[in-house]
């Protein structure tokens, strides 16, 4: 087990840093968020040139053949710069879909477009009454005229407002909540109605209705949801260090704040009630850390019950550290954390987010809980 | 020792109960309970319908509408209103500065404004806190200096809640500066159409606008407008913070939010049944549930002594309330998010008017905004560190 970066692992890292601390200040942040897609497109061609929208795919799809590690280093910095283009969603979620259950034609012609900026994906999953399910779903996929249709309605598709095309799960045989008879479907955004609006961290989505949409199967109609399983699995991990990167920025902003916020004559941090709070909150950042290097150690694990149990306890372990930060960072700030001028309440609305997506804290506790754990087992 | 309520006092709730859920619009009531933000409209209203009978100001002094009620009464007026989803009387009138103005005005300044102030003709801010001055209030910087038959005030207050549909701001200003801290402040009302002062809006991070900056440039206000004596403004702030403290548990609220969360679960389905149905769920509300209960007797307990100390003097175990209060509340706004799941990420501020659908079901729209929200409780009105700070020293002797 060796914990340091490669020398190109290091390379990379240095140059997303360099990228977020010159690009990603707040106020830039506040800039990209005002432009008329809610994020910058002429960042999004920067990452392209860095490589950064290739980074996990195969050299041969015009990747650079990346793996979780990669992955975790640039989500990680987004996090600390609270990022709002549509990364996770095209690249770590579309493109990993893509990746995993195209047959070779899609992949030929998705990838590299993914790669070079531009193809924009989304994956509509989530429906009114799915809640955390995967499997639950209702939206209905049919033959027609040797191709697909879709029927149905998608719910809070991250970045779907932008997407050109449309990864949508739909369901071929049985009634919802059946593990079996769900396909993955690649649809034209042109071929959907949506509606899109603001996340409450600032990030997009879009409602998504699908009405005799045309569709082409990704992987096997009758049975993908293993394979998306494994993809959101992988995800989730990257969430995971993006959110240790959110985390870590509260950390430091309230630590700064500590040391130069003065009250009584003194700067608050010299209060040791306030250092304590400032070193739990260290112990629950490296506490996520930990975790999100262990999703990211298990994000490629072939058993999937496994791969299952480390990710759901990371996401539980990351939603109850991001809770914690993110409210004492608040709290230590006291009035200036509660306004919108001012970054740190700005990360504790990501990080409330990132817990909600794939299932807070308290589902993949429950989750975990009926696995059986993860020891003595 | 007897812990049931009496007769008298069952038939009270009785009657408050039906008060409050019959006159109180149901319009108004059900904002509340959905977290939507009131207008100025909503908060005026209810606060006259409650002054019609009385019972906008029950704690003032019998002669300006007091009503002398006993703890018991008080306690149940409070839980049967915020059960009911009725809005609190504004605080800064009703708590804050009618008290004061009560205790420490002039015969003139109480008929000029406590009747005004209790049926909210006269809408108040507090202008307390400054960039440099939060917790440490002393260290304010506004300053009014005397010229003849006015003060020169300059400076800046901020946080100052709902100034924007403010008449009125009472403020601790600073008049020696030479003297120690504490002991160079006054309290002063100024009118907020004067010519010098500024508000400037700060947008909360649940996108609300319930806060502001308020900014005074050579603003003059008449002499007549300081409340008591001239640099005794710290006691009545002290006074004033230490009023009415038994309400800060807000135990109703969070029971009204607990039936809520009940309702919402019910509504929810995971795993093919109800969340409401769900074991692990409903230990953590009952867990809360215990929570609450208990802080209820607490509260009990210190407003049956509230009667045995002297007037004015802060009681130090309010900071319990305080302290447990908030975090109770906060709580109620993370299960409430729990609940909701998904379709607590879009952000649809309410508007009145909004003729787009609304996205997911109607009722998770507030849950984000309100939790979001809701951490001001353990900051403002004393922070919880600054609470602690307080028991440790006034009860524990630390
Ligand atoms: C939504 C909202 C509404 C408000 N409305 C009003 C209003 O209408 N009028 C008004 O005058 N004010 C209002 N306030 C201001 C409020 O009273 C202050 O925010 C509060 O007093 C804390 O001050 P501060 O924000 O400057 O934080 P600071 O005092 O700078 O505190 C920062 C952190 O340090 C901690 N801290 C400070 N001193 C100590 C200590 N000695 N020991 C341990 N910890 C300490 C605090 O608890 C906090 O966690 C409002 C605030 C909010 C958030």
């Amino acid at each position: 087990m060796d914990f340091d970066l490669t020398d190109e692992q290091r390379l990379l890292k240095d140059s997303v840093d360099r990228l977020i601390t010159e690009r990603y200040d707040f106020e830039s942040r506040n800039k990209y968020r005002a432009e008329p897609e809610g994020w910058s497109r002429a960042l999004w061609e920067q990452y392209a040139e860095l490589g950064l929208l290739g980074l996990p795919f195969p050299e041969s799809y015009g990747g650079f053949g990346g793996g979780p590690v990669e992955t975790m280093i640039v989500m990680e910095a987004f996090g600390r710069g609270l990022a709002v283009e549509p990364y996770f969603a095209t690249v770590v979620l579309g493109g990993g879909l893509i990746h995993q259950a195209g047959s070779e034609e899609q992949k030929s012609a998705l990838l590299p477009q993914i790669a070079s900026g531009e193809a924009l994906l989304a994956f509509a999953h989530v429906e009114r009454q799915s809640r955390y399910d995967l499997a639950n779903v209702t939206t209905r996929a049919h033959r027609a005229d040797g191709g697909w249709r879709i029927n149905g309605e998608k719910s809070i598709v991250l970045h779907g407002d932008v997407a050109d095309q449309l990864i949508v799960s739909a369901r071929t045989s049985g009634s919802p909540s059946d593990r079996a008879g769900i396909g993955l479907f690649l649809v034209d955004a042109k071929d959907v109605t949506r509606r899109g609006y603001p996340l409450q961290d600032g990030l997009r989505a879009a409602e998504v209705k699908l009405d005799d949409a045309r569709a082409e199967p990704l992987s096997n109609p009758e049975g993908a949801l293993s394979v998306a399983e494994q993809v959101v699995d992988a995800a989730i991990g990257a969430l995971c260090a993006e959110a240790v990167g959110v985390m870590q920025s509260m950390h430091e902003l309230t630590l700064d704040y500590l040391k130069t916020r003065r009250q009584f004559g003194r700067p608050i941090g010299d209060f040791q009630a306030l250092q304590h709070r400032a070193v739990d909150m260290y112990v629950a950042l490296e506490q996520a850390r930990s975790m999100a290097l262990f999703a990211t150690m298990m994000a490629a694990e072939e058993d999937p019950a496994e791969r299952r149990r480390a990710i759901t306890a990371a996401k539980a372990q990351i939603g109850r550290s991001g809770r914690h930060i993110g409210q004492e960072a608040i709290q230590l700030h006291g009035g200036i954390g509660m306004t919108m001028e001012y970054k740190v309440g700005h990360a504790f609305k990501r990080m409330t987010m990132i817990d909600i997506m794939f299932g807070d804290a308290g589902a993949h506790t429950e989750e975990l809980a009926r696995l059986g754990g993860l020891f003595g087992t | 020792m007897d812990l049931n309520f009496t007769p008298e006092e069952r038939a009270f709730r009785e009657e408050a109960r039906r008060f409050f859920r019959t006159e109180v619009p149901e319009k108004i009531r059900r904002k509340v309970e959905e977290g939507h933000h009131l207008s100025k409209e909503d908060i005026v209203t209810s606060q006259r319908i409650l002054n019609a009978r009385g019972w906008a100001v029950p704690a003032w002094p019998r002669e300006w509408g007091g009503q002398d009620w006993s703890p018991a009464q008080m306690y149940l007026y409070q839980d049967e209103m915020q059960q009911a989803n009725v809005p609190s009387p504004l605080p800064f009138n009703v708590s804050m500065v009618g008290p004061v103005i009560a205790e420490f005005a002039n015969e003139e300044q109480k008929r000029r404004f406590l009747p005004a102030t209790a049926n909210l003709d006269i809408w108040w801010c507090q202008g307390f806190s400054e960039p440099g001055a939060g917790s440490d209030l002393a260290s304010l910087r506004t300053s009014a200096r005397r010229v003849g038959d006015k003060y020169i005030v300059n400076g800046q207050k901020t946080w100052t809640t709902l100034a924007q549909h403010a008449d009125w701001i009472f403020n601790l200003v600073r008049t020696d500066p030479s003297a120690k801290k504490q002991e160079g402040i006054s309290f002063l009302l100024i009118d907020m159409k004067t010519h010098g002062i500024k508000v400037r809006p700060i947008q909360t991070i649940d996108g609300g606008h319930e806060v502001n900056e308020v900014f005074f440039d050579d603003v003059e206000v008449p002499a007549e407008n300081l409340v008591g004596e001239e640099n005794k403004g710290w006691d009545y702030a002290k006074f004033l913070l230490g009023h009415e403290r038994t309400g800060i548990a807000r135990v109703g609220i969070s029971k009204a939010r607990i039936k809520r969360i009940k309702e919402l679960a019910a509504l929810e389905r995971i795993g093919g049944r109800p969340l409401i149905e769900d074991q692990h769920f409903r230990e953590k509300l009952a867990a809360v549930e215990i929570e609450l209960k208990a802080l209820e007797m607490t509260q009990l307990r210190v407003v049956a002594d509230e009667r045995k100390r002297e007037r004015g003097k802060p009681n130090p175990a309010s900071s319990i309330l305080k302290l447990k209060g908030s975090v109770i509340q906060q709580l109620t706004t993370e299960l409430l998010m729990e609940v909701v799941g998904p379709h607590a990420m879009p952000y649809q501020p309410s508007e009145e008017g909004r003729n787009e659908p609304i996205i997911g079901p109607e009722y998770a729209t507030e849950a984000a905004p309100t939790y979001f929200n809701y951490r001001k409780v353990s900051i403002y009105g004393g922070s919880n560190e600054i609470q602690r700070n307080i028991v440790a020293k006034a009860i524990l002797g630390l």
